[in-house]
């Protein structure tokens, strides 16, 4: 197979970037885009240029580094697949593919297609997590927990951050990856001291990070390698508003544009 | 240099509790004025980063991903085991500690194994409490499944997922820590050399792989939480920028490299398709209970799969192992595939493949049953292939996967270097000479929520330590052998890239030092892994600067290091005159072919002591004592 590739090109945040066109021939189906990449690259070293930086590093799919849109979708065009595990037998000999880095405020540029996703990692900091010590815990089966609860925990828990959703969606909202983190802990009895605390903390963090409010434009759901369903943002919009009238009172609550 | 494991005697239901008790402890008010150092984020790492802020000390946390949460343990597919018998099938702490000596082939050791197998009841407790989403009964109870190496239902596991469930649980923790302010996190930081003051391990230098800065970091204790380094073979199922530089280097500087050949083959992965292959996929072992591997009972059979009758199939394992059946461990389940394709029987275009079908287990249970146990491996496995394991049995082949070997620690999980720490696969302590799954998890937990948050207050109250910063010479001493090692690499301006001679590097292990060895094929290697390392340093090409965003220089850097770590795990494995667990010597076998072990002889720990580059290493032996659990033939029979 041959593909002709356009790649955004960046040297690093303060230079400005240009999409760059490659051709990759002798392309094969078993190979993986990042494998197709690793070949172009491999060329481009031999050639002396420096190579397309691309963050990756499982390369199976549930590490979540790897990323960036392919034809302006996050992942690429197969559904509920990361760009490590998209095989190029999904596309045709001579198909012409532009790549580009997740555009999102929240996001900066590093290099090329690499971007940096440290806000995640503030959002979660804010409270996306159980406050136990090691060593308080009670043994593991003194709390039951409902099978189906322990099955909707873990579907939101699949989260794995690679920011897709926050690439595709038009506000650049994080609500989806937020969403997982609150139905995750939210469904489940040991989440339930914080609950409340929990997502206030998070969606407030997430406009200080300069994440985008969600409008249900449902972009996210549709590009979420591991199928994260709406529903989770549902849930979070459902703890927010309780949350807001417990802590703030329903007069504030509707003032901070609560509902 | 005498080795002092520093294990407690007596009886060993109560050695880690004495011990314990024995331990120094720093005051609750003195413990924020110690700067820890934690390199690595993965299970062992986030577990310990976490539990030591949460103690009081002040932490600092390096990874060479973007974030924390990115660390290969996410990758853990099964399962992990505690000795809870929550299932009643007569499953005990001590059954686990017996297993895990067995399943190591009798290489590890006994204190070490029975405090894993203790400490694995609370690391489910603790996980449960983090809001970990294991599986559950309907009743609301934990659900367990069973495991290659054991007759009980132990494995706690969170579908396809657990790793990555553990690990985010673990990385949940830091982050609390981390608003707390009691933990900084340094992402894309990447150790790329230890500094000891006065013989002691007080800090590291990274380079800031953003923009290639070189910095020191001191603090009064140092712990390595890296992982294994099987990417030394290249094809392998760890993260791509897995890699061996952190002990490499403190290798390097005095810390003892245990057991080295003690590598593990993981018998279902992916098979190969081509050159241009950068990973090999692992599908998770648990697909073993309900799969059933076998391989056409003639040679060169290439009829499809489903019309290959009954009885031209040959479910090899069932026949060989007939009380274990598909679920031997690992190290026996590869070398049997190995075997079968070596006879000229394996499938797929290759011919180094074997069949794992669930026909069978579908007719028994229903696809819904197999689709809630299995579903995303299956959708993984027709996503790679683009096969559905539904409708024809997968294609899988043994690859590389984890490594018992690692710096050599004592019971307190110290090295040979003062105030330097090891921890998860980083260490030898656990395995011996065969991992068993969903151990991995257990012992990287059990280290960091457990072991050296105890052990790591224990040298700090016991050791008179001087200020020391980063402004003095053997931090910038060390800076500058960094800037030096990258400026050599970038100087060098060559004709092959650096994933060319890895993969040159990684088919010379695979093929004299994998699955099966003999002294012949281990000498050749010794011979050419050398050369190679030569042809490296005068070949390689490197494009770009060290001030910059260099994926390149990165690679480079970890290949340099696994040029020199290639050359020690063959001296190992030509030096083991026996095979055990994953090392296998062809010369060493029973008339059936399997392991023939060599109790009088090898019963031993070979830690290696560096001597310089090219020189043949030191051995030094640390003898191990089996009171408890007596060394037999391991059968599976």
């Amino acid at each position: 197979m041959r593909i002709i590739l356009h790649v955004w090109r960046q040297k690093n945040a303060s230079e400005p970037g240009r999409m760059v066109r490659y051709e990759v021939n002798n392309v094969n189906p078993h190979m993986s885009f990042l494998e197709m990449l690793d070949v172009l690259n491999e060329e481009l070293v031999q050639q002396g240029e420096d190579p397309i930086a691309f963050d990756h590093d499982c390369r199976e799919g549930i590490c979540g580094m790897c990323g960036f849109m392919i034809n302006g979708r996050a992942h690429g065009p197969e559904p509920g697949t990361t760009v490590c595990q998209l095989h190029m037998r999904h596309f045709r000999d001579g198909d012409e593919l532009w790549l580009e880095p997740f555009r999102a405020r929240a996001f900066p540029l590093i290099r090329d297609l690499v971007v940096n996703r440290s806000a995640f990692d503030r959002l979660i900091a804010a409270g996306g997590y159980i406050s136990v010590n090691a060593g308080s815990a009670p043994d593991a089966n003194a709390i039951p927990v409902p099978k189906q609860a322990a099955e909707k925990a873990m579907d939101a828990a699949a989260c794995i951050g690679c920011g897709a959703c926050v690439a595709q969606c038009p506000n650049a909202s994080a609500a989806l990856f937020l969403g997982a983190k609150i139905s995750h802990l939210g469904l489940l009895p040991q989440g339930q001291p914080e609950r409340y605390q929990r997502v206030l903390k998070m969606v407030s963090q997430a406009a200080l990070e300069g994440f985008g409010h969600c409008t249900n434009a449902g972009e996210c759901e549709a590009v979420c390698p591991k199928r994260i369903k709406l529903e989770v943002i549902a849930r979070m919009n459902r703890d927010y508003l309780v949350a807001a009238v417990k802590h703030l009172g329903v007069k504030e609550a509707v003032e901070a544009g609560v509902g | 240099m005498e080795l002092d494991s520093k294990c407690p005697s007596g009886p060993i239901e109560t050695r880690w509790d004495r011990h314990k008790f024995e331990l120094k402890l720093v005051s609750p008010a003195n413990k924020r004025k110690y700067t820890i150092i934690v390199v690595g984020s993965g299970l062992a790492g986030a577990s310990a980063s976490a539990t030591l802020a949460e103690l009081g000390y002040n932490v600092k946390c390096y990874c060479y991903q973007d974030s924390p949460r990115r660390a290969h343990s996410i990758a853990a597919q099964g399962g992990i085991n505690a000795a809870k018998n929550y299932q009643n099938d007569g499953d005990s702490v001590y059954r686990l500690f017996y297993d895990t000596i067995k399943g190591g082939d009798f290489r590890s050791r006994e204190s070490n194994v029975y405090r894993l197998a203790q400490l694995s009841v609370d690391i489910i407790d603790h996980c449960v409490a983090q809001g970990i989403p294991f599986a559950r009964e309907y009743g609301g109870v934990l659900a367990n499944r069973s495991f290659g190496g054991a007759l009980v239902s132990r494995t706690f596991y969170a579908r396809g997922q657990t790793g990555q469930q553990l690990l985010l649980g673990a990385y949940q923790a830091m982050q609390r820590q981390i608003a707390a302010g009691r933990l900084t996190m340094f992402p894309r930081h990447e150790m790329l050399e230890l500094v000891l003051v006065n013989g002691r391990a007080r800090g590291i230098v990274t380079r800031n792989l953003i923009d290639g800065k070189i910095e020191s970091h001191a603090a009064d204790a140092v712990v390595l939480a890296t992982g294994g380094y099987g990417n030394v073979y290249y094809l392998s199922t760890m993260a791509k920028g897995a890699n061996a530089t952190a002990i490499w280097r403190a290798y390097r500087k005095g810390a003892f490299f245990a057991n080295p050949c003690f590598t593990q083959i993981h018998p279902t992965c992916i098979p190969v398709t081509g050159e241009y292959q950068s990973k090999l996929t692992l599908m998770s072992e648990s697909l073993r209970n309900d799969g059933r591997i076998w391989v056409p009972l003639k040679k060169g059979d290439t009829r499809p799969p489903n019309q290959i009758p009954e009885e031209e199939r040959d479910y090899y394992l069932e026949r060989m192992y007939p009380a274990y059946g598909n679920l031997v461990p690992r190290d026996i389940a590869s070398r049997a595939a190995k075997r079968v394709c070596d006879e000229g029987r394996g499938v797929g275009p290759t011919g180094y493949g074997v069949y794992l079908d669930f026909r069978d287990a579908i007719q028994r249970l229903g696809v819904n049953v197999i689709r809630e146990r299995y579903g995303n491996l299956f959708e993984m496995y027709e996503r790679l292939t683009g096969e559905d394991p539904y409708k024809v049995p997968m294609r899988i082949y043994p690859a590389i996967h984890y490594t018992m070997g690692g710096l050599w620690v004592d019971y307190n999980l110290m090295s040979t270097i003062p105030g330097l720490f090891v921890i998860g696969e980083a260490n030898f302590s656990d395995h011996g000479a065969n991992r068993l799954g969903a151990s991995a998890l257990m012992q990287g937990l059990a280290d960091g929520y457990f072991i050296v948050p105890y052990t790591v207050g224990d040298y700090l109250a016991s050791t008179k330590l001087e200020k020391v910063s980063t402004e003095q010479t053997e931090f910038r001493d060390a800076e500058r052998e960094v800037a030096e090692r990258i400026r050599r690499l970038l100087s060098v301006r060559g004709r092959r890239t650096v994933d060319s001679l890895h993969r040159e590097l990684g088919k010379l292990l695979w093929e004299y030092c994998g699955m099966a060895r003999n002294a012949q094929g281990l000498q050749y290697a010794l011979k050419k892994i050398p050369e190679l390392r030569e042809e490296f340093w005068q070949n390689v090409i490197v494009p770009g600067t060290g001030e910059e965003f260099n994926q390149s220089l990165e690679r480079a850097l970890r290949v340099a290091d696994f040029m020199e770590l290639a050359e020690l795990i063959c001296y190992d494995a030509l030096h083991r005159n026996e095979s055990c667990g994953g090392h296998f010597r062809e010369e060493y076998q029973t008339p059936d072919g399997e392991a023939l072990r060599n109790d009088s002889e090898y019963a031993y720990v070979a830690a290696w002591e560096f001597t310089g580059v090219g020189n043949p290493p030191r051995l030094h032996k640390e003898p191990l004592v089996f009171e408890y659990a007596k060394p037999t033939e391991r059968s599976y029979k």
